[in-house]
Order: structure tokens, then C-alpha cells, then sequence
């Protein structure tokens, strides 16, 4: 099937050509991180992870919300989502090559990665935080595609390919729940050491990524003529405002438990974020606009005369998706080393060398799930001709 | 030459045994062999290896310097500005180096005086527990200890330490070395690195650096021997440790 993603218009391989220029200047910036080493970053012996890492934390939330789609189609039978599920399988592959790229590129010794297999350690989370997105994206890799040459040869999927994609409900939940205990298991940092911090991340996850999914679609239905069909794009919107008020439910918990209880150390972080330390505020302006945007979208996307109307509900996505990934695409990881261990601060902003790597990497995710959501649609109209 | 099959298989069997030779003495160099590993009887041992600093002794911050110096030069440590830099034994104020010990009326001498920092060799170290590579280990005699070949630069352990104790080299740290010693080596870009109780100066039979060079304003023992002389200074001085409500347990205690 892959010659589908051969054959396409001027403006396919305009995109495609745009995000091979992107790649390149990515692939430049890592070359000069490769010799010259994490120097070119703005981490530091306090903030000693940043911009990679938070991204990795965000994707993995993108990649698990493949599942919003997988579980109502397989598990309870909703036949809407049949048109859309292999996108949301492709988006998964897509986020978790980034999620991969980004632990690469935040590595000191990116040639010694391997001996993350070589000396297997159960009791280090990063091993199996490296073993479920592994596992999940081979899921996604079999089931998207086998249920998508099923499509092309026009016959009912085979019964492993269902047995693969329940199993692949557990993985989407492990692999998120796997990347907050990467941090929540760590004494000493009060913002990240919390039980609530698991059922975040797959709130956050499960409300952020259909919305980056369904404004795809959007981009898709437009310059493809695919049709999604109503009803899945109100159910998938659903799912993302009731996504989005647990996430924001759960963020008020940690204000309340921080707050009420006094303890200095539990309201440090959050104090640095929404209105500084020490005089240092870097974040205070980001964070009051995520949690105004938050807010907003809940009141755009709760009442149903607002969330039907497409512009206001493509509008609701996007500062949905402006407020998450501040939330948890920078404030999470750069808070959780705010105050650092000596109760001192020290700021960090990444430099142009972490945007200019991370603009390649997202850029290869895109081209990753652009190949491959070209290859679904060509599929899909043939079937339907 | 007429290559017929009978000369093949001469030339063939002969290159075979050329090459199981060759490959046999090959690997009888890689295989390990002992016997010129003789033990140095010298080396010092311990059950756990622990550490008292009588804070009482210090009174100027020029008094660290000797010791902080010993061991930045002992160990190779870069001196490098700015915020991404390395440091194995460094000093700080009190409220930096205990922070859970808040206290709105605190004795006015301990406003000014500063604390010596290191890591703590904990007995449940979480950045060994955090490592997917098992770089950071612990020894039997308790010391946490790092393999420079096997770090891969994640920096988990840099997140895992409560006490700040790691650095991180972000850059080849040689042009930031003054002198060399050529006795233990340098580091390479992109590793952690942190004190690690001189264990390479124990297999000699000397004290670490620090200790040497504080004559005797730190003391250095076996805490698992109650006959030991640093058990016997923990059990007549009152001592506090860092953070202890973490549960890592601390092997560096402070004489107050």
C-alpha cells in the first residue's frame, strides 16, 4: 500500500517538500549538539531536564489518545468511529517516533543508547517507560495497517487484529501512566510527587490529543474531500470536553491539597508558576494565559450550541491545545526543578538549538503521520468507489 | 594454477586452522584471568563507609578551601562558570543545605556559616534506583558509585537526587582542567559525574582526599562497626543529616 504515499498532488508534495526543509535544519542543529554536546542547551545543573523531555512528556499523551477512538470502536462496538479509527492508530505511530526522538536527542551519549537493552533494569522506570512505547507503537503499526489492507481487499478484518487493538487499551494506558511515574516516584520533588499525577496525564492526554486529531481531520476533510462524518467529529468533541474537565478538575485538587495544607514544599512550584519566586517569574504570564484559555475552552466546548458550530469549536481546540501543552509541554517538567534541592531558583528557557531540534523532530512526526494518513484516505476512497 | 577440488580443500582446511588458531589465542587474551590481579592487602574496607563533619571545627569559609581544593584536583573535576557546572564537594549556606530545618528564630552564628556538601552515599540511593543502565550502582561497602562507560546521559538520577549531589558534563570538560593528574581519568562530554568516597584512594590504603586534607575537622569510618571511632563520635555528639524525612538515609552526618 505504501505506493499511495507516491502518488499525490502539487500541494501534497508542497507539504511534504515544507517538512523535508524543516527536517533538514533540525538534523543541522542536532549535528552541532552531537559534536559540541548539551552545552547548546539552556538546561542546567538545576534544571537538568527541559524542553525535550517535556516534549516527550506531551507526545506520549497525543500517542495514547489513539485509544479514544480504538475503545469505543472495538471494545463497545460504536461503527461511526470505523471511518476514523486507523487515523487515530497512524497519529499514534507518528507521536511515538517523536516521543523515541526526543529521549534520543536528550541523551548526553545518544551511541550508548542501546545499553538501556544491553543492561535491563526493572527497577528503573525509563526501562519501561522504553518497553511499552515500543510495545504500543508496535501495536498500532500491525492493527493500523492490517485492518486498513483488509479495507483495500475489501473483506472484514481478522479476529487477531481485534485481539491486538483491545490489547493495545491497556498499552495507551500504560504508557502514559509509565511516563508520569517517571516522575512521581521521586522523593525530594514536591511538585511532581503526587498520586494524582498518572490520572493527570491521561486527562490532560485523553482531551489534547483528539483535539490535535480532529484539527488534522479538519485539514484533511478540506484538501482531500474525505468525508468524517458528523456525528463521530460531535462524539470525538465530547469526548474532549469531558476530557478537559477532568484534567482541569484534577489540576484544582493539586491547588487545593497545596494550599490548604500550607506546606511549603507542596506550594513552592505552584507559586513560581502563577506568580513567582524569589523574584523570578519567567512563567507567570505563560500560565495565567493557559489557565484563561483552559477555562475558556471548557465554556466553549461544554454547551452543545457552541461546540456544533465548527469555527467556535476549531477555535475551543486550539486553545485547548495552547493550554495543555503549556501546562504540561513546559510548566510540568521545568517547575518540578523549581525551587531546586538548595530551596534556590534558577530559571530556564530553552535555547534556539532545543526549538530548532524540536521543530525537526515534530516535523518528522508530521511527515510520519501525513505519508501515512495519505495512504489510509487513498485506501478508503478506492474501497468506497 | 589449475584449481581442481582436492587443492581447494587443502588450502581451505589449512586457512580453517590458521584462523581457529588465531581466534583461539585471540580470546585466550580477552578471557579474564586473575592471577596478576594480586588484592592489595592495604585496601581499606568497611560494612559501610560513612562520614562526620564537625561544622564546629569551620569557621571561615577559607577553611574549606583545602579540602574542596584536594578534591577537585585529586578527581580531574573541570572548573567550568556559570550554571551548567560540576562540583563533587562544594559548601553552602544553612537554610540551602538543610532545608527542612526552617526556623523563624534561628541561632545568629548560623546565619553565616556555611556547610560542606558532597553526596551522601545513602543507604537506598534513588539515583540507583532511578538508573535504566545500572551506570550508578552501590557497593557492598555502601558507596554509590558510577560507571563513566555505561552512563548514558538521561540525567534520571540528576532528577532522583534529593541533595543535588550530581553534575552533568553538557561539554567535554579537559579544556577546563588546569593541571592533570594523571592517576584517575578525566571525563568524557556528556556523562554525570559526583563524588564518589575516594573509593579508588581505599583501595590503596589511603583516606579520601577530603578527610586527609581536613585534618581532622572530618572523620571517616566503618558505620556498620560499633567499635569504629566514627561510631563512637556519632554516639557522644549530637548530629544531624540532610533531609532525612526522605528515607534515603544519609551516610554524611553534621556535628551541629
Amino acid at each position: 500500500m505504501l505506493e499511495y504515499a507516491l502518488k499525490g498532488d502539487k500541494k501534497y508534495w508542497m507539504w511534504v517538500g515544507f517538512l523535508g526543509l524543516l527536517i533538514c535544519i533540525g538534523a543541522y542543529s542536532y549535528l552541532q549538539q552531537f559534536q559540541q554536546g548539551l552545552v547548546l542547551t539552556n538546561l542546567s545543573r538545576d534544571v537538568s531536564w527541559g524542553f525535550y523531555i517535556a516534549q516527550l512528556t506531551y507526545l506520549v499523551g497525543v500517542a495514547a489518545s489513539g485509544v479514544m477512538l480504538v475503545l469505543p470502536y472495538y471494545l463497545h462496538d460504536y461503527k461511526k468511529f470505523g471511518n476514523l479509527v486507523v487515523f487515530g492508530e497512524f497519529m499514534a505511530i507518528g507521536a511515538i517516533v517523536m516521543c523515541l526522538l526526543f529521549v534520543i536527542v536528550d541523551l548526553g551519549q545518544p551511541l550508548r543508547l542501546m545499553n538501556l537493552i544491553m543492561n535491563p533494569t526493572p527497577n528503573s522506570v525509563l526501562f519501561w517507560d522504553a518497553m511499552v512505547l515500543n510495545g504500543y507503537m508496535g501495536l498500532n503499526i500491525v492493527v493500523g495497517w492490517a485492518s486498513l489492507e483488509a479495507q483495500k481487499k475489501g473483506v472484514p478484518y481478522a479476529k487477531w487484529v481485534k485481539v491486538l487493538a483491545i490489547l493495545s487499551v491497556p498499552f495507551a494506558f500504560s504508557i502514559h501512566t509509565v511516563t508520569a511515574f517517571l516522575y512521581a516516584g521521586i522523593p525530594g520533588r514536591h511538585f511532581w510527587l503526587t498520586a494524582i499525577l498518572a490520572a493527570r496525564f491521561l486527562a490532560s492526554a485523553f482531551c489534547a490529543g483528539p483535539a490535535i486529531m480532529l484539527l488534522a481531520l479538519f485539514a484533511m476533510e478540506k484538501t482531500t474531500k474525505f468525508e468524517l462524518g458528523k456525528d463521530a467529529v460531535q462524539m470525538l468533541a465530547r469526548i474532549i470536553a469531558y476530557a478537559m474537565v477532568f484534567n482541569v478538575f484534577f489540576f484544582f485538587l493539586e491547588l487545593f491539597t497545596a494550599f490548604y495544607s500550607n506546606i511549603p514544599g507542596h506550594m513552592h512550584s505552584i507559586v513560581y508558576l502563577f506568580s513567582g519566586l524569589d523574584g523570578y517569574n519567567a512563567m507567570v504570564p505563560y500560565f495565567w494565559a493557559a489557565a484563561f484559555m483552559a477555562l475558556l475552552s471548557l465554556a466553549l466546548l461544554i454547551p452543545s450550541t457552541t461546540r456544533k458550530c465548527k469555527p467556535v469549536l476549531i477555535f475551543a481546540l486550539i486553545i485547548l491545545i495552547a493550554a495543555t501543552w503549556i501546562d504540561k509541554g513546559m510548566g510540568l517538567v521545568v517547575a518540578g526543578f523549581i525551587p531546586n534541592m538548595f530551596e534556590g531558583v534558577t530559571e530556564y528557557m530553552p535555547s534556539s538549538t532545543e526549538l530548532l531540534i524540536s521543530m525537526g523532530i515534530y516535523a518528522i512526526g508530521a511527515l510520519i503521520v501525513t505519508v501515512l494518513w495519505k495512504i489510509a484516505v487513498s485506501v478508503k476512497k478506492e474501497a468506497a468507489a | 594454477m589449475k584449481t581442481n577440488r582436492r587443492h581447494f580443500l587443502k588450502v581451505a582446511g589449512v586457512t580453517a586452522m590458521g584462523l581457529a588458531a588465531g581466534a583461539g589465542t585471540a580470546a585466550a587474551s580477552y578471557l579474564p584471568h586473575y592471577d596478576h590481579v594480586a588484592p592489595n592487602h592495604d585496601h581499606l574496607t568497611a560494612g559501610r563507609w560513612g562520614m562526620v563533619i564537625d561544622t564546629r571545627k569551620f569557621h571561615h569559609k577559607e577553611d574549606f578551601l583545602p579540602l574542596v581544593e584536594a578534591c577537585h584536583k585529586y578527581h580531574n573535576v573541570p572548573t567550568i562558570p556559570g550554571n551548567q557546572e560540576i562540583k563533587w564537594l562544594w559548601t553552602d549556606s544553612f537554610h540551602h543545605s538543610f532545608p527542612n530545618k526552617h526556623n523563624e528564630f534561628l541561632e545568629e552564628k548560623m546565619h553565616h556559616q556555611d556547610f560542606l556538601l558532597l553526596c551522601n552515599h545513602c543507604k537506598n540511593p534513588p539515583c540507583v534506583r532511578v538508573c535504566p543502565t545500572q551506570a550508578t550502582y552501590k557497593r557492598a561497602d555502601g558507596i554509590v558509585i558510577m560507571d563513566m562507560h555505561r552512563c548514558i546521559g538521561c540525567r534520571f538520577c540528576m532528577a532522583g537526587c534529593p541533595y543535588g549531589s550530581r553534575s552533568f558534563n553538557f561539554q567535554d570538560p579537559r579544556p577546563f582542567i588546569a593541571e592533570q593528574n594523571t592517576d584517575y581519568p578525566t571525563r568524557t562530554k556528556g556523562v554525570v559525574e559526583k563524588c564518589n568516597f575516594c573509593a579508588e584512594r581505599l583501595a590503596e590504603g589511603k583516606l579520601p582526599a577530603c578527610v586527609e586534607a581536613s585534618e581532622g575537622k572530618l572523620i571517616f569510618g566503618d558505620l556498620n562497626n560499633p567499635e569504629s571511632e566514627i561510631r563512637h563520635i556519632l554516639a557522644e555528639n549530637y548530629t544531624i543529616r540532610r533531609k532525612p524525612d526522605l528515607g534515603t538515609e544519609p551516610s554524611v552526618f553534621y556535628i551541629i
